[in-house]
């Protein structure tokens, strides 16, 4: 393959016009990409629940008593929370929070042993990460039975007056990104996702294969057309197509399902696009594999069920096992969620998206050199 | 160097898909001007050796030049020089004649699109229904439409692979005429086919089973060199008579062609010893005549088969 001929803007420009005429005279794949989201946004408005445990949690304690110790014991030994830091101060639990490392952080105040003992009635902070309400839910309600019953323990002897007191203490919780833990704010910007994986890698898995598959591919490779041409060429209307879906998955989130939009639009756009290159690059690739339509449809829906299902869209990323969750890192669109749900729902910027922009940077160009090597420039 | 007077040169050519070794040491030469025929059975090597010819595939070995540019080196260059009809209709069925054409003028390229195409068009005849589906055309204008398309590009050179395949005969017979007009102005054509009326408008053929050339030349000279021997036969109880006759040692062929019979063989003294008893035993009126090309083709295909089945 000789790629040191000049990329043809003309030639490309063809190509996208012939593209989008096609596009224009199928009917049914034109109501697929309108009908499609929606459908999807009405059925996955109700959500799927399910129970994860070992959830990450952070501890701010600026007291270190045997009761505030044997209180995170406690909250460990429920299962469902898994202190992985120590941090030190308030900004520091904030930003894991913010970043998404954690999904807790319990605050300890300074005098909270003093005060308990005082039968002053104390109040212990919980940070939650309620972005996915599902992923937080169960954790949440063990607490409250829980805090009582393990001070009670350490409450004997000279302590024993409070240990009859209801609460010794206050647990207060504060729900973030989502306060009322509401499930479509996390199923329809995950919607977002889902439907730019399977639309965007099916649309350009067609479309390749469907030249071979009609024998117009032979005659697109008999002209001076670069692969280069050919392959960006055919991408761009589904670009369009891509940002069109969005748009309407962006506007139903917002005047349907009231979900808050904390972050840039802009960014979020960008992301998007960024997200669609990637599937896009997929969809080539499996094209230049397939031998016929069928063949790339199959293929499709091989990568689209894991990305379904490992990618925290249907059930929360932390209630995996850990060979899932490390394949479930591997797909685009586990970081396209965390992104989303990040610019979305917690106003991240920038700075903060960019652990999960580099994985799909990085997927899309692996996807892309296999296909340019696999493009098959000679019919054989 | 290259010579000028070839449009197409090449020595040895190979290509194998997998274990299949699809055409076999190829060599072949086209003089510029001239129409020269292909044939061979079908899975003979013929589709891929036009497909090494206009830079689609790339030959596993051989050297040579199409247009004075090299097969190998220079796939890009002789793509835009060359005209290439696939041997299925291969336009896309969801545009329509126009923008068809001007798809294929922007892939070459072309500066005047919109001259080009309405030239095209007209010459075509189907400047009105330049804005109907090219999956709605019958297939004799699918072909036109096809051959139109591949001469967009002015090219020197056309590959055209089986053309006429389910063309009706006026149809067919129109084709060749413009061939002959194109090849008149200095076109070169490189066609291939399974019609004999169609090998016999060829300047020039060759004939290619299993992926080998197994002659070239002109007509004449393909039958003169099978060096086959040829009876014709009328008479009645024509298949019985067909039947006694191949079972002979010394009969190659028995052919029948409407009332009559064509008996061949390659050893001409052989046939005749073989075929006397039978002439003087049956009331059949038996004449010598000249092999035809089709006689010729049965022959080097059977020879052909003998050859690689072993």
């Amino acid at each position: 393959m000789n790629m040191g001929d000049r990329f043809s803007f003309s030639r490309w420009w063809g190509i996208v016009v012939k593209e989008f005429i096609q596009l224009k005279r199928d009917r049914l794949t034109f109501a697929m990409i309108v009908g499609f989201p929606i459908i999807q946004l009405v059925l996955f408005g109700f959500a799927i629940n399910s129970d994860p445990r070992h959830l990450p949690t952070a501890v701010l304690a600026a007291d270190n008593s045997p009761i505030a110790r044997s209180l995170v014991r406690a909250m460990e030994n429920s299962d469902y929370f898994r202190v992985v830091r120590q941090v030190e101060s308030e900004a520091e639990a904030d930003r894991l929070l913010t970043l998404g490392e954690v999904q807790f952080v319990l605050t300890i105040p300074e005098d909270f042993s003093r005060k308990l003992m005082r039968g002053e009635h104390p109040a212990l902070l919980l940070e939650a990460d309620a972005t996915d309400p599902s992923a937080t839910g169960n954790a949440l309600s063990t607490l409250s039975g829980l805090g009582a019953a393990s001070v009670a323990r350490e409450l004997g002897g000279s302590l024993a007056y409070l240990a009859g007191k209801p609460d010794p203490f206050e647990l207060r919780v504060h729900r973030r990104y989502n306060p009322e833990g509401i499930t479509q704010y996390n199923v329809v910007p995950g919607l977002m996702g889902v439907i730019l994986t399977m639309t965007m890698v099916l649309m350009t898995g067609l479309a390749m294969t469907r030249e071979r598959e009609r024998g117009t591919m032979e005659n697109l490779l008999a002209t001076p057309a670069r692969p280069m041409e050919v392959m960006t060429g055919k991408i761009v209307p589904y670009i369009l197509i891509g940002l069109i879906q969005v748009s309407l998955i962006l506007a139903a989130a917002r005047f349907l399902f009231a979900v808050p939009m904390q972050g840039s639009i802009l960014l979020l756009y960008a992301t998007v696009l960024l997200f669609i290159a990637a599937n896009l690059m997929l969809g080539m690739t499996f094209s230049t594999i397939a031998r016929n339509q069928l063949q790339a449809m199959q293929m499709t829906f091989f990568f689209f069920l894991p990305s379904m299902l490992l990618s925290g869209f249907m059930f929360p990323f932390r209630g995996m096992p850990d060979w899932a969750q490390a394949v479930g890192n591997l797909l685009p669109l586990t970081h396209f969620l965390r992104l989303v749900r990040g610019i979305l729902l917690k106003g991240n910027g920038l700075l903060e998206i960019l652990p999960h922009v580099w994985p799909i940077v990085l997927f899309a160009l692996v996807v892309m050199s296999v296909g340019l090597k696999l493009y098959r420039k000679t019919v054989d | 160097m290259p010579d000028e007077n070839y449009a197409i040169d090449v020595r040895g050519l190979n290509k194998h898909f997998g274990r299949h070794h699809v055409v076999r040491d190829l060599a072949l030469q086209v003089r510029r001007g001239e129409i020269f025929g292909f044939l061979g059975p079908n899975g003979s090597g013929k589709t891929t050796s036009i497909r090494m010819l206009c830079g689609l595939l790339v030959p596993d070995s051989g050297s040579g030049t199409c247009l004075g540019l090299d097969v190998i080196r220079q796939p890009q260059e002789i793509k835009r020089r060359v005209g290439y009809m696939t041997q299925r209709f291969s336009l896309w069925e969801d545009l329509t004649i126009q923008e068809n054409l001007e798809f294929i003028a922007r892939m070459y390229g072309m500066k005047n699109i919109k001259t080009a195409v309405a030239a095209s068009l007209s010459r075509l005849g189907l400047s009105d229904r330049r804005k109907q589906l090219a999956g709605q055309l019958s297939g004799g204008w699918k072909q036109r439409l096809a051959l139109a398309s591949c001469m967009l590009h002015e090219p020197e050179l056309l590959l055209l692979d089986e053309p006429t395949a389910g063309v009706d005969p006026k149809a067919r017979r129109d084709f060749w005429d413009q061939i002959h007009g194109l090849a008149a102005s200095g076109m070169s054509v490189l066609v291939s086919t399974h019609y004999m009326d169609e090998a016999e408008r060829c300047h020039k053929l060759a004939y290619i089973a299993w992926g080998k050339l197994l002659a070239t030349g002109t007509a004449a000279e393909v039958v003169a060199g099978c060096g086959l021997t040829a009876w014709e036969v009328s008479g009645s109880r024509l298949s019985e008579l067909a039947a006694q006759l191949r079972s002979l040692a010394g009969v190659d062929q028995v052919t029948a062609f409407g009332n009559v019979l064509h008996v061949v063989g390659r050893d001409g003294q052989k046939l005749f010893e073989a075929i006397t008893p039978v002439q003087e035993s049956t009331p059949h009126r038996w004449q010598p005549i000249e092999p035809s090309l089709e006689d010729a083709f049965i022959s080097l295909m059977a020879s052909a088969d003998q050859v690689f089945e072993t």
